[in-house]
């Protein structure tokens, strides 16, 4: 299909991918690709699937009986499928990093929400974590806001705070991919455009998926987007060709405002 | 009809309140408010009649002497008053007891709420609250004429009443009441706490035991104080098969009585309204009371704690 | 161990941390079979020692000193009208609680106090309402040790769990139904009882047989009343063939009940009692089982049923 040289600018390839919930057909033969070190948004109708793709990219469905997937991911340079039974959903998580919807950090420390992931990979050196943290909470811009009170509760960070302090801890463990799902939906406009520059910061980190139900944000921050619509990838391009001359008529509808 | 009005302006007719409606849901309310009051006078009746015995017991025996006397023999002729050997019987066998409930418990409740898939927890749930509802009569005589047989044959120089099987028996029978507390408080963990966990990769196991235990962690302290007062206030188990002697020992191995075995032992017989006997299981009722008014205290602060947590 | 994401060394970890799963697996459905395992022995036990005795002639003969003419007789007659004097102050003011506090009582201090006061209740040990019972309803009240004195120790006894159960089937209730009933000019009381208490019932059903079933299995409030173990007679009935029907004297005759019967039966030295008290508690495991399981049954449904 396509050659070496140009796979090697892919950091994940999707291939025919459809997923059922039971017997409920959510995605449907989805096909694309996700460039390297590029920020690549899902935008569509709420109840398009589009969270549920991004969920198949750690394999989060996995948690939950009677949810099924069929065709591949593949990702690059292993080229390895993530979605097949054989690949441990596990280790899928400890390389692809995810921030959730609503901040959910976790009811510990600012410090121990951020070294979690470490610890969970068995890592106790004090001297490591520290510096580990340090990091993944400057690269989240939250450093200079909690250096002094690492040791307090992270549940009493403001909804902003808690939002980078997940990014942080997905951040720790240097993933390979970082998956977004609506980050900013329940923030203020300050605390959205705090969050929307991080992400643009971090594209040279690492690779970037977001789900949005905000146009302008896809339009702000990506450099690809994906239009979904009925669990069916109905377009996907650069950003800029989406918002400027889309394809599809569907697409343009949706951008503009004409659909429902 | 705007004429009226006009000149009527606090006519209110038909709209107005009815003096008998109001009459009627106001008596209503004070006869469920009374209902509900009644809680709070059967504490305090509960109190008082455990101080009023207990202040009249105290007049023939010295506080100092019922805490520090090492002998409990009210009903012989040479009459001691030390409350400790059944305070420490209470406490051995408690501490038996919660040393098989607390861990299975817990483990129990971990499991069905973490791992358990959906078949097993429908199945397991409501089994273990059936054995929470056998009687503790039936407990008492599983521990004397099974566990204690089977625990002889392990240790053939275990006295037939001991307060190693009737504190087993007690921990099975407490298993019930602390796991299905500390699963709801685990459960009421929200699910996005744990995906956050996941998507770290981390296995079940760290989910449970990092994430899922510490957030729900006043609850499940909640669980284990209901635990130790239900310990502490089980009657019929200890009484038959640990016996009803006052033995100072910390030895489980040993027969031993209890606070509560001790206040069955007395109503047991005959004792006179008003002797010093009747007054005993008054002052030893009280002691008791405050043993657990003191865990459910600490345990109703957890619970408030927990709920206002996320 | 600088690169946190060298595959290998990843991989090791995760098997390790699989392996504390398998672990945990296996512990936790050990400690389950445990106690799954103990009700087996338990039942196993009386039913192997108990079968023999359980015939006609067990539940329809006193108590006896001839272990193998010995019933319980006077014992379920006993245990059923007692119950019958625990549902009967139990329920009305349990369930009048409930709605109280969770329809009616503002929120304030004293509200707190009482909802406090309800949990402690729920805490305090059963042999505790047995020393209130004995010195208030025996001695102060002269009731005597009488069924009815027994009864309203036992309905004090289960008053928490009416309340706690009336209160989360009321809770469960959504604030559109209030609000339906309100908006067509009904009272407070017209919203409970017409809407609020129907639509509540089975959730309130459910912890009133859960209440009357740990009721029936209570036997150290009762010993602590005084009462006597030894009963060779019934009390009297409470319908007569005289006007005007009704007989009350039965609330203040002496009596046993069932687990006072088994637990007499499991102190005496002599084998052959063992045989009885093991009968006797399969009996009372049987109807605590039942009544539990038609609770949780209950609840099963009302949860397939109701969907708000």
């Amino acid at each position: 299909m396509q050659d070496i040289a140009e796979s090697n600018r892919y950091k994940a390839e999707v291939k025919n991918l459809s997923f059922f919930y039971g017997t409920f057909n959510a995605l449907k033969h989805i096909d694309m690709v996700l460039h390297d070190k590029k920020i690549t948004a899902l935008i569509g109708p709420s109840g398009c699937g589009k969270s549920t793709f991004l969920r198949c990219f750690n394999r989060m469905h996995d948690l939950y009986p009677g949810n099924r997937y069929e065709g591949n991911i593949m990702l690059y340079p292993d080229n390895v499928n993530i979605l097949s039974p054989k690949v441990d959903p596990i280790e899928v998580r400890m390389r692809i990093s995810m921030v959730f919807q609503k901040p959910n950090p976790f009811p510990k420390s600012i410090y121990e929400n951020v070294a979690y992931g470490l610890r969970v990979r068995g890592i106790r050196q004090r001297a490591i974590l520290d510096e580990k943290v340090e990091n993944a909470l400057r690269n989240a811009a939250l450093w200079d806001e909690v250096k002094d009170r690492l040791s307090d509760l992270a549940f009493n960070l403001s909804g902003g705070q808690q939002q980078r302090l997940c990014i942080a801890r997905a951040l720790a463990t240097d993933p390979e991919i970082l998956l977004f799902d609506e980050p900013t939906s329940a923030l203020d406009p300050i605390a959205t455009a705090s969050i929307e520059e991080l992400i643009a910061d971090l594209k040279d980190k690492v690779t970037i998926l977001i789900v949005t139900h905000n146009m302008q944000q896809a339009a702000r921050v990506s450099d690809y987007t994906a239009y979904m619509y009925l669990g069916e990838l109905i377009e996907f391009d650069e950003t800029d060709t989406i918002f400027i001359k889309p394809q599809h008529k569907q697409t343009e509808d949706y951008i503009t405002g004409r659909f429902g | 009809m705007s004429k009226q009005s006009s000149e009527k302006t606090d006519h209110v007719g038909r709209l107005g309140y009815s003096y008998r409606r109001n009459l009627h849901e106001r008596f209503i309310e004070s006869v469920l408010f009374l209902s509900a009051f009644l809680s709070v006078i059967i504490m305090l009746a509960i109190i008082a009649m455990l101080v009023k015995e207990s202040v009249i017991f105290f007049q023939h025996v010295s506080i100092w002497e019922f805490l520090t006397d090492t002998q409990w023999t009210p009903l012989f002729n040479d009459a001691h008053y030390g409350i400790l050997p059944l305070v420490t019987g209470t406490l051995v066998s408690s501490m038996v007891a919660l040393l098989v409930a607390l861990p299975l418990g817990t483990i129990i409740a971990i499991y069905l709420s973490e791992f358990a898939p959906f078949a097993v927890r429908e199945v397991a749930k409501p089994f273990l609250e059936l054995l929470g509802g056998i009687p503790t009569v039936v407990y008492g005589y599983f521990a004397l004429l099974f566990v204690t047989p089977l625990l002889q044959l392990i240790f053939p120089q275990l006295p037939g009443f001991n307060l190693l099987s009737a504190g087993l028996v007690m921990g099975i029978m407490i298993i019930p009441y602390v796991s299905s507390m500390t699963e709801d408080a685990m459960r009421a963990v929200p699910m996005h706490l744990r995906e956050g966990s996941y998507a770290m990769g981390a296995t079940r196991f760290q989910t449970a035991v990092r994430v899922v235990a510490p957030a729900a962690f006043s609850g499940i302290a909640a669980a284990y104080i209901l635990g130790i007062s239900r310990a502490v206030g089980e009657t019929m188990v200890v009484a038959i098969a640990a016996g009803m002697q006052p033995n100072l020992t910390w030895n489980p191995m040993e027969p031993a009585a209890t606070i509560t075995a001790y206040i069955v032992q007395v109503s047991l017989g005959d004792l006179p309204h008003g002797s010093i006997g009747y007054q005993t299981i008054f002052a030893a009722g009280l002691t008791l009371l405050l043993m657990t008014l003191v865990f459910n205290i600490i345990g109703h602060i957890m619970r408030k704690r927990y709920r206002e947590i996320y | 161990m600088n690169n946190v994401n060298d595959l290998d060394v990843l991989r090791k970890i995760i098997g390790r941390h699989k392996r504390w799963d398998l672990l945990f697996m296996i512990v936790g459905i050990i400690a389950l079979m445990i106690a799954i395992l103990t009700f087996i022995a338990l039942f196993a036990q009386m039913l192997v020692d108990g079968m023999p005795r359980l015939s006609w002639d067990f539940f329809t003969s006193f108590p006896s000193r001839r272990p193998e003419s010995a019933g319980i007789l006077s014992a379920w007659v006993g245990t059923t009208l007692v119950m019958l004097v625990t549902a009967a102050s139990a329920v009305p003011l349990g369930v009048s609680a409930g709605v109280y506090l969770e329809e009616y009582a503002p929120k304030n201090l004293f509200t707190e106090v009482i909802e406090i006061n309800v949990t402690n209740l729920a805490g305090v040990p059963s042999i505790i309402y047995g020393l209130l019972a004995l010195g208030l309803f025996v001695y102060q009240l002269d009731f005597g040790q009488s069924i009815l004195a027994a009864g309203l120790a036992l309905a004090l006894l289960i008053l928490p769990v009416v309340i706690v159960a009336t209160r989360e089937a009321i809770r469960a209730i959504p604030i559109a139904i209030r609000e339906g009933a309100y908006a067509l000019g009904a009272t407070k009381w017209q919203t409970v009882w017409d809407h609020l208490l129907p639509y509540s019932s089975s959730g309130i059903l459910t912890g009133i047989i859960i209440g009357l079933a740990r009721a029936i299995g209570e036997t150290a409030p009762i010993i602590t009343i005084g009462a006597l173990t030894f009963i060779a007679f019934l009390p009297p009935a409470p319908v007569t063939d005289e006007f005007p029907y009704l007989s009350f004297e039965w609330l203040s005759a002496p009596f046993t009940v069932m687990p006072i019967q088994m637990f007499n039966w499991v102190s005496r030295p002599e084998e052959a009692f063992q045989f009885n008290a093991a009968a006797a508690g399969l009996v009372l495991v049987v109807m605590t089982l039942a009544m539990n399981g038609l609770a949780i049954y209950l609840r099963y449904r009302m949860r397939k049923n109701i969907k708000w």
